[in-house]
């Protein structure tokens, strides 16, 4: 009988229902999008930031004293120390490698130019590096994307140069024209811009750099970009103080000290630093827009609360007159408020799973549209996020029809609102 | 004769019309009990959600970009080609910022330690160093005359025993106590810095940087640069693209996530006002088909219902905007450490947006009840 009454009930009375129904199911959407969208948004602006460059840098061990003025490299060349480029592509096997966007190594050495020395740069442009049984593609195209290109960028196993901006001006070469450094012709393929010192350089090939230095295998230093997790207490101790199951902890936790850590693990006689402008800069708007999100996440919760209590509250509040009908064939206030329950029940279970699904729907295309990458939302949210739908529409339904049976009865019968 | 108003009949007429509709509407307001409360709580609530999120949305940028500004110079002012800074080039710079920004000068040399390693030393001013460039860490910030700050990988080369060493240039020496050490993983490191004071009466030589973080968007830092190629012709004034593109390219992500979200976030809330008001005026049909039963017209009865939810509308608007004034600068407060400007031009829109909602609240059920006799509706069908 009680099954028959709900059925009857959900199935006359269409346009309450329906309301009641499509602000539950907009509720819950809402709120289902918005939870999606807060807990990714630390991943997905990680990744944006990334446009700032590297954050980590690996120099040699032993390394001497860097004269460096605007970019500009003044150091004797026999006098460094450094890496071996074979050791590169072992960064693609340490543990954070999926955290590891690109790296890119450097060489700067100094030509003989017109009037006065041109600091040529050696690095790699695109370069396919082999790891194993795992081919991959690094360099500056993804270490450095501001870094812009008129013509096109060399190959990375050919003799073909870039040309800074100013440098090319005060040349006056094009794209195009041979270039003849250290009594060799190489061709420029493109005009590089960056805003920074390179405009005033001549960037080749690692290989380029390793030739006219005659060093082969040798890099300066290691430019890496990777993804990193803000840094708290944990992150900043020293290594070397930590207990066992706290080293575990912070070795496992991608901290920009934690994968610096690992880089010089990796590559033999090396120091790996975080860069402090990127690095440090990035924890921080990291956290004010996660801060952000999660309190807009909360207003958007809210808002959707509210959207259900009304809809249920007016939807039952609207039916004073049944209830009174009810009461007065004798129904207990008990069994009046089950019967309503349980059409709540019913409502927030269809109108919830309905919510999610076009929830999840809606955060994959914010996702998509703002960041071009797929938001998805975990199937482990739906029973919580259903749980919470009936809870909501409970809550509302209880307000109403508690002021409901409270109405009388012969009021009811006399059909007076 | 003059008649008194109370006996004139056209008057009269006028007068108590406008008189009988206040009286109802105040009726109404003050009968209407628990649902009209209901709905004006709704209408608040709603009209404070919507204020919180379009301020925040209008104030966010302008929060992120005080953010980004920790990130250090965005401009960089140095001498053309065979040129020399001029001496005022950081007044002129400082002039064309006009109070949004931060410009800190920086001379370099290459001096010799007393082992004749070759070293490069700067001068600059700490105090704006300490501001424009704070990832820094220091140990010690120099006070006294004389004292340097010495970059990482400098220290163990330059003065690894003692605190104190020598520096020689030109052959002038000059003699420098160590304050502290400074660490960015960049070129800094390598690097020995005086207070340009000492550092000009030691070397003789000037700035010739000129790093200058410029707030504002990049139209607004786009137009600096220009102001200043204008007033500096010997100097090169360039924007450093690194910081400039990674800027706009998070405070563009972030600006959209936030409008996605208002979005949301506003037509939930639109519906739940529109809810609860359809709600109260249906739940007010009996008045309706009283008034029409009277002999009021169709047109007079639902405009009288739309001028009260449209009132209400209205109130509700006005509670909700400071409520959500209150709740942006709360959130801004929480989140950014400093408070949300309270943007009163969002409240024509939320104004606005509160009447329009509540008109349709009221004009929906309103049409529909058009077509039902008044003879039913008061049978309570």
């Amino acid at each position: 009988m009680f099954a028959r009454l709900v059925y009857e009930s959900l199935r006359r009375q269409k346009r309450r229902n329906l309301l009641a129904g499509i602000a539950i199911t907009l509720g819950v959407g809402v709120a289902t999008a918005m939870i999606g969208v807060a807990t990714n948004i630390g991943d997905k602006m990680s990744r944006e930031l990334r446009s700032y460059g590297a954050n980590i840098v690996v120099t040699p061990q032993d390394d001497t004293l860097d004269l460096e003025i605007d970019g500009v490299n003044l150091n004797p060349p026999s006098d460094s120390a450094y890496l071996s480029d074979a050791d590169l592509p072992k960064i693609r096997g340490m543990f954070w490698h999926n955290n590891i966007v690109g790296f890119a190594p450097m060489l700067p050495v100094s030509v003989a130019g017109a009037s006065k020395n041109v600091t040529l740069l050696g690095t790699y442009f695109s370069k396919r590096l082999t790891f194993g049984k795992e081919q991959f593609t690094t360099g500056v195209r993804l270490t450095h994307p501001w870094w812009m290109v008129r013509g096109t960028w060399p190959d990375d196993n050919s003799g073909d140069v870039l040309v800074g901006e100013r440098l090319v001006r005060r040349l006056h070469r094009e794209a195009g024209d041979q270039i003849e450094i250290a009594g060799r012709p190489h061709r420029i393929t493109g005009i590089l811009s960056t805003g920074g010192a390179e405009d005033d350089q001549i960037v080749a090939p690692l290989a380029v750099a390793q030739a006219i230095l005659g060093k082969p295998g040798a890099v300066r230093r290691v430019y890496v970009s990777a993804l990193t997790k803000p840094e708290d207490a944990l992150a900043r101790r020293d290594p070397r103080t930590m207990t066992p199951q706290m080293f575990d902890r912070w070795y496992c936790s991608p901290y920009v000290q934690s994968v610096a850590y690992q880089l010089q693990e990796t590559i033999p006689h090396s120091h790996a630093e975080q860069i402090r402008q990127v690095a440090q800069n990035e924890g921080a708007v990291l956290s004010r827009i996660e801060g952000l999100m999660l309190l807009v996440t909360l207003a958007a919760l809210l808002a959707s609360a509210l959207a259900v209590s009304a809809a249920m509250a007016t939807a039952i509040f609207e039916r004073r007159n049944e209830v009174g009908m009810m009461k007065a064939l004798g129904a207990s206030n008990a069994a009046v408020a089950a019967l309503f329950f349980m059409e709540a029940a019913m409502l927030a279970l269809v109108g919830g799973a309905a919510g999610f699904a076009g929830g999840a729907l809606l955060a994959s295309e914010i996702g998509r549209s703002i960041f071009n990458f797929e938001i998805t939302v975990d199937l482990v949210l739906l029973p919580i996020i259903l749980a919470i739908a009936v809870l909501v529409t409970f809550a509302a339904s209880a307000i109403a029809i508690r002021r409901a049976v409270k109405f009388d009865p012969v009021c009811a019968l006399r059909g007076q609102g | 004769m003059k008649l008194h108003p109370a006996e004139d009949p056209v008057r009269r007429r006028g007068g108590t019309r406008a008189h009988m509709l206040l009286r109802i509407l105040a009726r109404s307001a003050t009968q209407g009990g628990g649902r009209a409360l209901s709905a004006l709580l709704a209408m608040v609530v709603a009209a404070a959600v919507a204020t919180t999120m379009l301020n925040l949305y209008v104030d966010v940028q302008a929060k992120l970009r005080r953010e980004f500004r920790n990130y250090g110079a965005n401009v960089v002012v140095t001498a053309k080609e065979g040129q020399v800074l001029p001496a005022e080039a950081l007044e002129a710079t400082e002039a064309a910022l006009n109070g949004r920004g931060l410009a800190v000068a920086f001379a370099y040399v290459v001096a010799r330690t007393s082992e004749g390693r070759p070293v490069v030393v700067s001068g600059t001013d700490f105090a704006s160093v300490r501001k424009l460039d704070r990832w820094w860490l220091v140990t010690g910030w120099p006070a006294a005359a004389d004292d340097a700050l010495v970059g990482v990988r400098a220290a163990a080369f330059v003065s690894p025993q003692s605190k104190s060493f020598d520096l020689e240039f030109r052959g002038r020496t000059i003699h420098l106590n160590g304050a502290g050490t400074v660490r960015t993983g960049a070129s800094e490191d390598n690097r020995i810095y005086l207070r340009l004071s000492d550092f000009e009466a030691w070397t003789g030589v000037h700035p010739s940087t000129i790093e200058v973080a410029a707030s504002g968007s990049p139209e607004e830092v786009r137009a600096f640069v220009r102001r200043l190629a204008g007033v500096l012709p010997f100097a090169e004034v360039r924007p450093i693209r690194q910081i400039m593109e990674g800027e706009a390219r998070v405070v563009g992500k972030t600006r959209a996530m936030l409008f996605a979200s208002s979005t949301l976030i506003i037509l939930t809330a639109a519906l739940c006002v529109l809810a609860t008001l359809i709600g109260w005026v249906f739940d007010r049909r009996k008045d309706f088909a009283i008034m029409k039963a009277l002999g009021g017209s169709e047109r007079l009865v639902s405009g009288m219902f739309a001028v009260e939810t449209a009132a209400l509308g209205v109130v509700g608007a006005i509670i909700g905007f400071g409520i959500g004034v209150g709740a942006a600068a709360w959130i801004g407060r929480a989140n950014f450490h400093t408070p949300v400007v309270p943007r009163f031009g969002v409240f024509p829109i939320v104004l606005a947006g509160s009447v329009i909602v509540a008109l349709v609240a009221a004009v929906l059920p309103i049409t529909m009840l058009r077509r039902v006799q008044p003879a039913a509706i008061l049978r309570g069908e």
